[in-house]
């Protein structure tokens, strides 16, 4: 058995982090967390509410920067290149990590500039044409082109909230990123619309490495097939969804998924 | 001062009122073994409900023979004349009144008009019966709301309820007050306005192109008819307030908006701005010297380096700088909260798709608050065509229809104040035209301000 919960597999990976500390002005938030992100498969995050989740993951796209505050140490790869280092340009390294919210923020603008924004912003379109192909393919992926199709004109905030989230993963998809990362990307939809996310999914699975956080834990089991759980700010057990949901080492990660807290 | 005597007594009754009120509600609360509960309110509900009952109708009869008082006195003393002394109505008895009214205070030594000294007794006689009345009745009212009000009180009497009702009748009281005023302000306008157009037709003040409004005050004086042609006014307050002012206010206020909300740290935005919005609490006239005294001569300068000799040191652009520096505060706290209200999730998503602040900022958030942006615009417009002070001191009284900006202007605030300072006569065209210009300034902020609160409103509504 391996004694360093991070390496939960023998493909390499697409993303590691390496003894990872997050603060919060004084407060830490994660502590000394280590892991590696598969590129084949989707993986999930689950723990209770205010464990850090949401925080780790916006370490992979640099989006703790954005937060007043934040401080992240430790080394954090894509592709064996450092997140961190001082000559990562941000602005690519976003648009390699793609990024889904909890509640889905479309801008206030037509579908079809929603879709559009990133490729605009990093120029991945010559003509109007090509820029055509890119939002009806993204849509295509995103599984929203049939019901996008014919109001591409019209707002992307007027969309059903379900629409509105799959829009928002077409819009991370415009750009043909390596790594999506969604933080709860169902917890403000309805079950039917939260099953056609979960569809995507796994329909998205294999083209691009998938991180999805999530308080429901059977949505972790339907959707992922490596599970980190984490507890307080430190990654407890990592391991196939399988056995994670199954056969738990830690007495934690076995309280916690048989519901004893969380 | 005999009024301020007479409210003195009558709030000096009331207090009077409020002592037995509160008084008999104490003998209540003893007679009933002094037990919680026992007597439904505290005696100083029973004392503040006998002396609003005792104080309100008293207050209404004393401040209604303030109101009215004189003109009655007036009526009288004009009555006492016969016919064929009587002066004409209007200014004539205005005239004699005034000396009748100076005589009687002692503030006029002697008078000119003869009938002055004959009617100074009937004057005195008429305001000392007239205040004795008012006082009377004001006093007996007192007495009468006290007693009625005294006598209801009762171990059971929900005088905390009924003090509850009166407060709120003085709330609205003192909003219908405010409300009254505008309208009075508004119907004056109106008024005034209609007899202007009586002299000068509608069209010619909206359409004309001329504007000079010198009438001869004296049928053989030589000098121009006058002619009441706004449109020259209103360009130049358009020029001055809606371009100039705005093409500094607009992108100094909005950049300034965008790096407090976007880039500002914490702290920095702590000290900054207040600073900011401390612009808006300097006082307009000090806009308006330092426009004339420091921005105009240096205006000048510069249009004498351009070539134009001839530069006038009055200028829309003097003038229309220092206002749009005065605005900045207008907009950039407008455009503060629309930028603030936009969700940091929408900021969020477009940083994660890899845009950096800036085109974010110019792609996302502006676009977002764009309404609410245009409502303080529009705010801060309808703020910069009816500022005074600024435009009298720096942009000139020559009603030039220009667009360069190194000429002098004029405005419409700036003609009405030319309008009515001065001896005038009350009733000519020249100074009737200044509640014509007053009225269509307060039909143009109006609908502006109408117009950006809804535009405001709805960008609310989007966000909840
Ligand atoms: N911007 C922030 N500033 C300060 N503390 C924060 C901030 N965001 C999150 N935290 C704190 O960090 C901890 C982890 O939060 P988070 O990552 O949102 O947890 P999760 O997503 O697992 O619910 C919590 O205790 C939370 O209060
Ligand atoms: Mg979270």
């Amino acid at each position: 058995m391996n004694q360093n919960p991070a390496i939960g597999h023998n493909t390499v990976p697409k993303m590691t982090a390496r003894d990872v500390n997050v603060f919060y002005g004084q407060k830490q938030a994660i502590k000394n967390v280590s892991i590696d992100v598969s590129a084949e498969h989707v993986t999930a995050f689950i723990g209770p509410s205010g464990c850090g989740k949401s925080t780790f993951l916006r370490c992979l796209n640099r989006m703790n920067d954005t937060v007043d505050g934040a401080r992240v140490e430790g080394r954090i790869e894509l592709d064996g290149q450092d997140v961190y280092a001082s000559g990562m340009d941000v602005v690519q390294l976003r648009a390699r990590v793609g990024m889904v919210f909890q509640k889905p923020n479309p801008f206030p603008k037509s579908i079809y500039e929603n879709v559009a924004y990133g490729p605009r912003l990093h120029g991945l379109a010559r003509s109007k044409t090509d820029m055509d192909e890119i939002v009806e393919s993204a849509l295509k992926r995103a599984g929203l082109w049939d019901e996008a199709k014919d109001r591409l004109n019209e707002s992307g905030t007027a969309m059903s909230g379900g629409q509105q989230q799959r829009l928002c993963i077409a819009r991370a998809i415009a750009v043909d990123p390596e790594v999506i990362l969604m933080d709860e990307p169902c917890s403000a939809l309805d079950p039917i619309a939260t099953a056609r996310i979960e569809e995507l999914i796994d329909e998205l699975r294999g083209r691009y490495a998938i991180v999805i956080v999530t308080h429901n834990m059977q949505q972790a089991a339907r959707v992922s097939q490596k599970t980190a759980f984490f507890h307080l700010g430190t990654l407890v057990e990592y391991d196939d969804t399988s056995s994670i949901f199954t056969n738990p080492k830690a007495t934690r990660t076995k309280d916690y998924i048989t519901g004893r807290y969380g | 001062m005999r009024l301020l005597i007479a409210f003195a007594l009558v709030l000096g009754l009331a207090g009077l009122a409020y002592l037995a009120g509160r008084a008999r509600g104490n003998r209540m609360v003893t007679a009933a073994g002094g037990r919680m509960g026992a007597v439904h309110s505290r005696p100083v509900y029973h004392g503040a409900y006998v002396a609003v009952l005792a104080l309100a109708p008293a207050l209404i009869v004393l401040a209604g023979w303030g109101i009215v008082g004189e003109g009655l006195i007036e009526g009288q003393v004009l009555g006492s004349l016969s016919a064929a002394e009587r002066p004409a109505p209007g200014n004539d008895s205005e005239a004699l009144l005034n000396e009748v009214r100076g005589l009687v205070n002692g503030d006029l030594p002697q008078a000119f008009n003869p009938l002055a000294p004959r009617l100074a007794p009937v004057y005195a006689a008429a305001r000392s019966n007239g205040d004795l009345l008012a006082g009377a009745l004001a006093v007996a009212l007192l007495a009468m709301g006290g007693l009625w009000g005294w006598s209801r009180l009762r171990p059971d009497f929900r005088a905390r309820n009924r003090v509850e009702t009166q407060v709120r009748a003085l709330l609205l009281v003192a909003s219908v007050v405010a409300i009254l005023t505008t309208f009075g302000i508004v119907l004056s306008l109106i008024f005034e306005s209609i007899r202007f157009f009586q002299l000068v037709s509608p069209v010619e003040f909206l359409t004309g192109l001329q504007w000079s409004p010198q009438t001869a005050i004296r049928a053989d004086q030589v000098g121009s008819t006058g002619a009441f042609g706004a449109v020259p006014l209103f360009w130049g307050t358009i020029f001055i307030g809606a371009i100039i002012a705005m093409a500094v206010a607009i992108p100094l206020g909005l950049m300034s908006a965008i790096y407090l909300t976007q880039y500002a740290d914490p702290r920095v935005r702590k000290w900054l701005k207040p600073i900011l919005e401390l612009l808006a609490g300097v006082p307009t006239v000090v806009y308006g010297f330092f426009a004339a005294l420091t921005i105009a001569p240096l205006v000048r300068s510069f249009a004498v380096a351009l070539g134009m000799t001839n530069a006038s040191s009055d200028s829309a652009l003097a003038a229309g700088l220092v206002m749009g520096v005065m605005i900045i505060p207008f907009v950039s706290s407008m455009a503060d909260d629309a930028l603030a209200a936009v969700p940091r999730a929408m900021r969020d998503g477009s940083l994660a798709m890899g845009a950096t602040p800036s085109e974010t900022v110019k792609k996302v958030l502006v676009p977002a608050a764009l309404p609410g942006i245009m409502g303080g615009v529009l705010l801060a417009v309808s703020r910069a065509i009816g500022e005074t002070m600024i435009v009298v001191m720096a942009a000139g009284l020559a009603a030039n229809l220009t667009a360069n900006p190194f000429s002098s202007v004029t405005t419409v605030t700036t003609q009405i104040v030319a309008l009515l300072t001065g001896d005038q006569e009350f009733d000519s065209a020249k100074t009737l035209s200044a509640f014509a210009l007053g009225l269509v300034l307060f039909v143009m902020t109006l609908i502006l301000n109408i117009y950006a609160l809804a535009v405001v409103k709805r960008y609310r509504e989007a966000y909840e």
